[in-house]
């Protein structure tokens, strides 16, 4: 007999909104990267309108999981995939926060002329949203190992960042004019270096939810 | 930490059945452990072993060393009656004797010779307090215990057993007849109790093994497939079985 059958479907269902919320969050990634790149600015206002959606999907998945642990009290694997959901979605909620951020200064820049094409920004927010895709992938494979590895990758952005900081320091320093847009872009990059490290946090409530244990994964140098 | 209890290799037979499976396992002092699995996995089987009270079945067999205090609890010329009074027993249904309060609480030690009046209403005044039951019923002493609450009624033979002065509680899902409220209340109990004795209950009730037991072992089968610190067994347990039954998997 299936002792369990609506808990399991309850629990189903409560992934399912995660891996949701974690298709809107990569697509607000996506569109205030384009936004910014390409001077979109109706695509820009759509990313900030769309931030509320993903700001509701969070609140209805802590609303879920606070239900199942009243009805369900659960122990064990349950308990760790309920806890890491509701903390997965706080994570991914800042991700699309700082995606907003960004739309956010594609707004302010306008129909300036551009500083300089943007190449580093866009390689960042591929790497981030490949970084979120494969930790929710893991999610629902249950593959520590592979989280590891992802979180180790943001070694990588930071490099990136480091990389985008002196560039456009260069640009400050030699003409002075473009210290308004060069910091707009230093904030864009800031913003995608934040979603990488929330990425990292995800990693490790993965990990938590696999092997049960609580393990910081990568601190990152920002 | 000490243990106050061992088992070593114990294995247990009712005839040709064998109940329990070379379980090894401390009980520590001053700590509370709980033993859950489901029906007939052998968790009362071996909190009945803890006090001999499996003597009292017929065409049983015992393998392998139950200690107190390190030394074996059956060797030669070992006092039942006296370990019975170290290692106090409480039971699914609270089974006071028909008699009023105060005799219930006063039954053990009268039988162990005990006749001074005022030295034993110190005794049951002081278990009554111990069990928490004294100020709901020191205007009642020589009313009957049968007339108490069910709650009440299971304080009481905890009082009883107290009234001993018992080194070790065996409890054998001693809240599956209560309420909630009463069932918290004896798990409060445990909690003031455990400073003094050292606790081991057997219980059904999940919920009850995470909140009030610091250490837990899982039966199944006759074998203790697991055992270790409640917050561990019930946040990541080891093995599967475990992970499945604690869920609502299977039992």
């Amino acid at each position: 007999m299936l002792l369990r059958g609506s808990f399991d479907r309850h629990l189903h269902v409560l992934e399912k909104e995660v891996f949701a919320m974690g298709d809107m969050v990569d697509k607000a990634l996506e569109n205030a990267m384009h936004a910014l790149k390409n001077q979109d600015l109706k695509l820009a206002q759509q990313v900030i309108d769309d931030d509320a959606l993903i700001d509701k999907k969070r609140i209805a998945i802590e609303s879920q999981g606070v239900q199942l642990m009243v009805t369900q009290q659960p122990v064990a694997s349950d308990l760790r995939i309920i806890l890491s959901a509701l903390y997965i979605a706080v994570d991914m909620e800042r991700i699309a926060d700082h995606a907003e951020g960004t739309a956010r200064i594609a707004l302010m820049i306008g129909n300036e002329p551009p500083l300089k094409p943007l190449i580093d920004l866009p390689r960042m927010t591929d790497m981030v949203r490949d970084m979120l895709r494969r930790t929710l992938d893991a999610l629902a494979r249950r593959d520590a190992e592979c989280v590891r590895g992802i979180s180790a990758e943001d070694d990588n952005i930071d490099n990136i960042y480091d990389q985008v900081f002196r560039e456009l320091l260069t640009f400050m320093i030699e003409d002075p004019r473009t210290i308004t847009r060069a910091t707009r872009l230093m904030w864009a990059a800031h913003n995608l270096e934040r979603s990488a490290d929330h990425v990292t946090n995800i990693c490790e409530r993965v990990n938590f939810i696999v092997t049960g244990n609580f393990e910081e994964m990568r601190t990152s140098k920002y | 930490m000490n243990p106050k209890m061992q088992a070593i290799n114990v294995s247990f037979y009712y005839g040709k059945k064998q109940a329990l499976k070379n379980v090894s396992v401390d009980i520590k002092e001053n700590e509370i452990t709980a033993f859950i699995g489901p029906s007939g996995s052998g968790k009362t089987t071996f909190l009945r072993l803890l006090n001999r009270m499996d003597e009292l079945v017929r065409g049983t067999r015992l393998e392998g060393r139950l200690l107190l205090d390190g030394e074996n609890i059956r060797g030669t010329g070992r006092d039942v009656v006296e370990l019975r009074r170290r290692v106090g027993m409480v039971f699914q249904q609270p089974n006071p004797f028909p008699k009023t309060i105060f005799e219930n609480v006063a039954f053990g030690r009268r039988m162990l010779g005990m006749s001074h009046s005022q030295k034993l209403e110190e005794i049951v005044e002081k278990s009554l307090r111990e069990a928490a039951l004294w100020d709901e019923v020191k205007d009642d002493l020589h009313h009957s215990g049968l007339a108490l609450s069910g709650g009440q009624q299971q304080r009481l033979c905890i009082a009883r057993m107290l009234a001993v002065e018992p080194e070790v509680i065996l409890m054998d899902e001693p809240c599956s007849g209560l309420d909630p409220i009463s069932t918290l209340r004896i798990e409060e109990l445990m909690q003031e109790l455990k400073k003094q004795y050292t606790i081991a209950i057997v219980t059904h009730n999940m919920q009850q093994a995470a909140r009030a037991s610091d250490w837990c072992g899982f039966f199944l089968l006759g074998e203790m497939l697991e055992y270790g610190a409640t917050g561990e067994i019930f946040s990541r347990p080891q093995n599967k079985k475990t992970e499945d039954y604690i869920s609502g998997r299977f039992g």
